[in-house]
């Protein structure tokens, strides 16, 4: 297990040295006045956090795989 | 007697930021929602409620409460044990502080019930870089479980479980948006069911086998790497495809992919999913061991087992709110519907009540989950 924490440890450090890099000015290739689409409500990535929450419950109590999906919700009474 | 599953990650992820933007905060809002399980001689309802407001330019508060009423007679139920009732009560507060293109978040978790309390604690900070088109989210969070046994008030065993995440969402072009998260998350303790048991083969038993308690490692890490991309179509509707990776030291290997499909059509909007989830079993899941303690750890949990498993959604939700006008303080209002049908299909798990001992059939799970609810902006 610490091996797995040490190679976990190494991920954030290189993530840790990328999120450095948000000082630098990079030009936005979609400018904000063209995110019109993405600002749509049809858009958006979790836009009803309690369902999305309660269904990755029902998943994580009928499978043996958790987590990686950004959002999710837990508990127990699963049988 | 209870039985319950305790492998389930608890209310820790719940704890964690969803993927979003960060460097605005949240919308303030509201949700009512009652939810639904049925299947497999289980059902699971209750209500979920969800206030979040803003206070001042720079806090951001939410609240939820959550309930699950379990009424359960399900195939590991009734084969070794008896049907039972219970609840599961779980509360969060959390707090989210903007400071520039800084984001930082911070949770709290409790679940419930007789015999099995949880506690979670979360911090998590996100970063917009590069003009807002990237988002960037560590996340860490601490949660601790009480176990106990209806039965025996002195069974205490405790588990503690660390989180750590990884999430960047990033806007590829006008049209599509994409997120990818790596979760990795280490349980220490009594990760068994205090109530399970696993079956050997006993030829003193009239029945041909008998049963003995489960027992798992005392130890879990596991890895999971996700990634979703939403797409707008050329015409007002959207595209979503989703895929996971998950390991862990179990020896569970999975694949998870998913494509959703985003219609409105003037107040409704229309929603089709299709889930497919497959994996490997646990290295000490048997469906019969050849003998009483035949091996070092031993489980027949058939969420353990190799699996596949199937969901397809239907959603429809009706803006009874102009978005355009609002409606006294709130801005906008949406009644949702949603239908999941979830088949799972055991690969090593049987039904012990389709036969005799050998000609038994492989269990397969049918399950219908209901969610109705209301969300208010304002």
């Amino acid at each position: 297990m610490n091996t797995q924490i040490a190679k976990t440890g190494r991920i954030l450090l290189v993530l840790l040295a990328f999120y450095g890099l948000s000082a630098c000015s990079i030009e936005p290739w979609v400018k904000p006045y063209e995110r019109d689409r993405l600002a749509d409500p049809i858009m958006a990535l979790d836009g009803d956090p309690v369902s999305t929450a309660y269904i990755q419950h029902v998943y994580e109590a009928r499978e043996g795989a958790r987590g990686g999906e950004g959002a999710a919700g837990g508990g127990c009474g699963c049988n | 007697m209870k039985l319950r599953r305790l492998l389930t990650v608890l209310p820790f992820f719940l704890a964690l930021p969803a993927s979003a933007l960060g460097g605005v905060l949240p919308d303030d809002r509201g949700d009512v929602l009652y939810h639904r399980y049925e299947g497999g001689g289980v059902t699971i309802d209750g209500p979920s409620v969800l206030v979040r407001k803003k206070a001042g330019k720079s806090l951001s508060f939410v609240g939820n409460y959550y309930l699950d009423m379990v009424s359960s007679a399900s195939i590991d139920v009734i084969t070794t044990a008896s049907p039972y009732t219970e609840e599961r009560t779980q509360w969060s507060l959390g707090m989210d502080y903007l400071r520039g293109n800084t984001t930082m978040r911070v949770n709290y978790v409790s679940s419930v019930e007789s015999d099995f309390d949880a506690s979670t604690y979360a911090f998590s900070v996100s970063e917009d870089m590069f003009g807002d088109l990237t988002t960037l989210t560590l996340s860490y969070a601490y949660g601790e479980d009480i176990v106990g046994r209806s039965d025996d008030p002195g069974f205490r065993r405790e588990n503690t479980r660390q989180h750590y995440g990884v999430s960047l969402t990033q806007i590829l072009t006008r049209n599509l948006i994409a997120t990818l998260n790596f979760e990795t998350v280490t349980d220490e303790g009594f990760l068994n069911n205090p109530y399970r048991s696993v079956r050997y083969l006993d030829p003193g038993s009239a029945r041909g086998f008998s049963f003995e308690p489960e027992l798992y490692p005392e130890t879990r890490t596991s890895n999971a790497l996700g990634m979703r991309a939403r797409y707008y179509l050329p015409y007002r509707a959207a595209l979503e495809g989703e895929y996971r990776f998950y390991t862990d030291t179990w020896e569970i290997e999975g694949h998870t992919a998913s494509l959703t499909y985003v219609h409105p059509w003037g107040p409704f909007t229309f929603e089709g999913k299709f889930r497919y989830h497959d994996q490997t079993g646990a290295a000490f899941f048997r469906d019969i061991f050849s003998r009483s303690e035949a091996t070092n750890f031993r489980g027949r949990d058939k969420e353990l087992s190799p699996l596949t498993s199937y969901t397809l959604r239907g959603k429809v939700s009706y803006e009874f709110i102009d978005p355009n006008k609002g409606w006294g303080i709130f801005k906008r209002g949406s009644l949702n519907f949603t239908l999941d049908h979830l088949i799972v299909e055991y690969d090593e798990f049987r039904d012990m009540t389709s036969g005799s001992l050998g000609e038994e059939a492989l269990y397969e799970l049918k399950a219908n989950v209901y969610q109705i609810f209301v969300s208010f902006w304002y």
